[in-house]
């Protein structure tokens, strides 16, 4: 789960992290007055949960209040990269003179996180990896987490001034502990910045929780903001479904994950488009199929639909009820092609057949039936 | 016994009680597994269809000898389960459990150093020895026993190659589902090393996905080390960046991950990728038919010596014919023939170098 920026900003000063004060704001009124206690200048930064937003024009320091007033306007309006902006932290700009990056992810590879810290912040830390990877110091964590020596070795590659170090170590300590008690897949500050009287601040958070650790930060889970997510993914999530929008014309409804993502590369290879992914997962319960196809025909763009099952532990005549009894609700007009194989193939055939439907059960036949199908209705 | 599993193995189902421990116990059992033993901690001296269910994975390894585990339990309560398994030092431990918070594995595999236990997964559909051993969530009835190794990062992908491979008569020695989270207990590279090794297994089949660079790591041990013949597939290939695809290890983060960047780097090993699952079996079928005929001209050219080694050759031989039979030139793009054709030349050096 991605935080915004200001919830990013929260979990790292209840952690010990110095962060500038801020206000989110949802219009422009309730901004006014927050800039307004915090005197000019100030920084208006649109909180998406998407990367670029400053190359888009969604952080912008302003002056005055005549500028902010049309400034706030402006970026509450803005749409990023399909993400519209419904908040705006409003903070103190600051005076800086020196940005660093700090971030920690997960190390696949050595199965462990991995902090970076480098010089070169306020810019992608991918470019910096590309184009100078030597001004990036990478260290891993271990079970005993960050000691505070390694911390401080990192604070050395950023500065050379002690009174600075000693700060800049408090962070990278900081930030070790939040990533591991707060259940982080990333936690990330950049930039990191040195003001011209030595003082060092994190001027912006990227954190993202581990989906599978929510059970155990209530608070966290608390911070979901389902107003920035795509309805369909929201709707998905509590239906128990894995769902990811697409820019296609065809829906599709899958049981599991690497045959649902197998799925929709098969559609692009004969020609075709995926609107979604969606894993229905392993289970057999038809109110998940039901959901699904909910989801699926509100969706504008779908122009038809492919289920592809492949029956182990779910069984093919539940997911033909499923499919079967959401018709029956919501009775959609869409054509649908089936592919049905493995666990109670008979069955579930029959049922459909009952209702003059047929079952496919060879892959990319059922695909490129879809992409015709989809090619007539459009 | 192939890899892993196999006839010896003496399985005990941790969570057996649960809703999805009991149905798979069942089903393990059902397939020929021997099933010897459950825990559920206060369970103990109950039963499931005659396998005895105790309070402890100790207890159940004192009075069963299971040497292989497989966890059913819950997501929060997984990890505890793997350390009891492992502090009972089972060696095979399997966890099929979906959900497993990122830092409870940071700390398994920590855990696991140094230890004799194999973890495989989690969130993974286990391992099947076909005729022999099935651990795990797997339909059984779509394999057959045979001599194609196959290992996944997914489940219902996975069932889906084995079920061309088995319609187009090429049966496995082992099918292992490794697992879709960012840290598992046995990766492409343990798999693969193992397949080697293992006189039951003549070719490899290596499901990929996106996320991660598990597929790289793969391909370099290729290069250097696998002799037999490896096709892959990747899926993801068409995945928008940033975005989790429904395990919670496809995803593809700050452009690296990608399927490109690991077909790239496995064609860049010599081994074929599928670009679509059902071209599987005919890859396959191909890299076993040249390999028998490079051992067949080998045998002729190279005398006595070759002679010691005819037994394995023997069988590439017949399995390549068999395998021969289903379309194979027909479907198998020429590209990956003409490559293939240089790998062989290199892996025959590299073959040649280690001995």
């Amino acid at each position: 789960m991605n935080l915004h920026e200001y919830q990013g900003k929260d979990v790292f000063r209840a952690g010990g992290i110095p962060v500038p004060p801020g206000e989110v704001a949802r219009t422009v009124e309730e901004a006014e007055t927050f800039a307004a206690r915090l005197g000019f200048p100030v920084v208006i930064k649109a909180q998406v949960l998407i990367g670029g937003r400053g190359k888009a024009g969604g952080v912008k320091v302003v002056k005055n209040g005549q500028e902010f007033t049309r400034e706030a306007g402006r970026i509450l309006g803005m749409d990023i990269r399909g993400h519209a902006v419904r908040k705006i932290l409003i903070t103190p700009a600051m005076e800086i003179e020196k940005e660093f990056y700090a971030g920690i992810v997960l190390d696949r590879k050595y199965e462990t996180p991995l902090l970076m810290v480098s010089p070169a912040g306020g810019v992608d830390i991918e470019d910096v990896a590309r184009q100078t990877p030597e001004k990036i110091l990478r260290l891993h964590l271990d079970g005993r987490g960050l000691p505070v020596y390694r911390a401080r070795a990192a604070a050395r590659f950023l500065d050379p001034r002690p009174k600075v170090q000693k700060q800049l170590a408090n962070v990278i300590s900081r930030l070790a502990d939040i990533y591991y008690s707060q259940d982080c897949s990333l936690a990330e500050i950049n930039p990191l910045v040195v003001t011209p009287s030595g003082e060092v601040w994190a001027l912006d958070a990227k954190v993202v929780i581990d989906d599978n650790a929510l059970d155990r930060h209530a608070d966290l889970a608390d911070m979901r903001d389902l107003g920035a997510e795509d309805p369909g993914e929201v709707e998905a999530r509590e239906r128990g479904l894995s769902y990811v929008r697409l820019d296609g014309s065809i829906g599709c409804v899958v049981n599991g994950a690497g045959l649902a993502m197998a799925t929709m590369d098969l559609i692009q290879f004969h020609g075709g488009k995926p609107a979604n992914f969606l894993d229905i997962g392993g289970s057999s319960n038809p109110d998940k199929v039901t959901a699904a196809m909910n989801i699926l025909t509100r969706d504008q763009r779908v122009r038809a639909v492919l289920f592809n099952i492949f029956g182990g532990i779910t069984r093919c005549d539940d997911v033909a009820r499923g499919l079967l009894a959401a018709l029956d609700r919501i009775g959609t007009k869409l054509p649908i092609v089936i592919r049905l194989t493995g666990t109670n193939e008979k069955e579930a055939r029959e049922l459909l057949s009952a209702r003059g439907m047929t079952a496919l059960s060879d892959m990319d036949e059922a695909v490129r039936s879809v992409i015709a199908r989809a090619a007539e209705a459009a | 016994m192939s890899i892993f599993v196999g006839r010896d193995s003496r399985v005990l189902v941790q969570g057996i009680t649960g809703r999805d421990g009991s149905f798979h116990a069942r089903g393990m059992k059902e397939y020929g597994t021997k099933v010897v033993a459950g825990v559920t901690p206060g369970k103990g001296g109950t039963s499931l269809d005659g396998i005895p269910v105790f309070d402890s994975v100790d207890e159940a390894v004192a009075r069963t000898k299971a040497n292989v585990s497989v966890i059913y339990v819950p997501a929060p309560l997984a990890q505890d389960a793997v350390y009891e398994a492992v502090d009972a030092e089972i060696p095979l431990v399997v966890c099929i459990t979906e959900g497993v918070p990122v830092r409870d594995m940071i700390e398994i595999a920590a855990y696991l150093h140094g230890k004799s236990t194999r973890l495989i997964g989690p969130n993974c559909p286990g391992l099947i020895t076909p005729g022999e051993c099935k651990v795990g969530i797997m339909p059984g009835f779509i394999h057959a026993p045979g001599r194609i190794g196959l290992v996944s990062r997914s489940g219902t992908l996975t069932y889906e190659v084995v079920w061309q491979l088995t319609r187009a008569k090429m049966g496995q020695s082992t099918c292992i589902g490794i697992g879709g989270d960012p840290i598992v207990g046995t990766r492409f590279v343990d798999a693969l090393a193992q397949f080697e090794a293992d006189e039951r297994t003549d070719a490899i089949v290596l499901i990929g996905e996106i996320g991660g660079t598990d597929e790289e790591d793969a391909a370099a041990l290729i290069e250097e080390h696998i002799t037999k013949p490896v096709v892959a597939f990747i899926a993801g290939q068409t995945a928008p960046a940033g975005k989790r695809m429904g395990h919670a290890g496809a995803i593809v983060s700050g452009g690296a991950g990608t399927a490109a960047e690991k077909i790239a780097r496995f064609e860049r090993a010599g081994v074929p990728v599928a670009k679509v699952p059902s071209e599987i079996p005919a890859l396959v079928a191909n890299a076993l038919a040249r390999r028998a005929k490079k051992a067949g001209l080998k045998v002729v050219m190279g005398g006595r010596a070759a002679a010691a080694k005819h037994g394995a050759k023997k069988r590439a031989a017949k399995a390549g014919k068999k395998a021969t039979k289903p379309t194979v030139r027909k479907s198998a793009p020429k590209k990956a023939a003409s490559k293939k054709k240089s790998v062989f030349k290199k892996k025959a050096g590299a073959k040649k170098g280690r001995r």
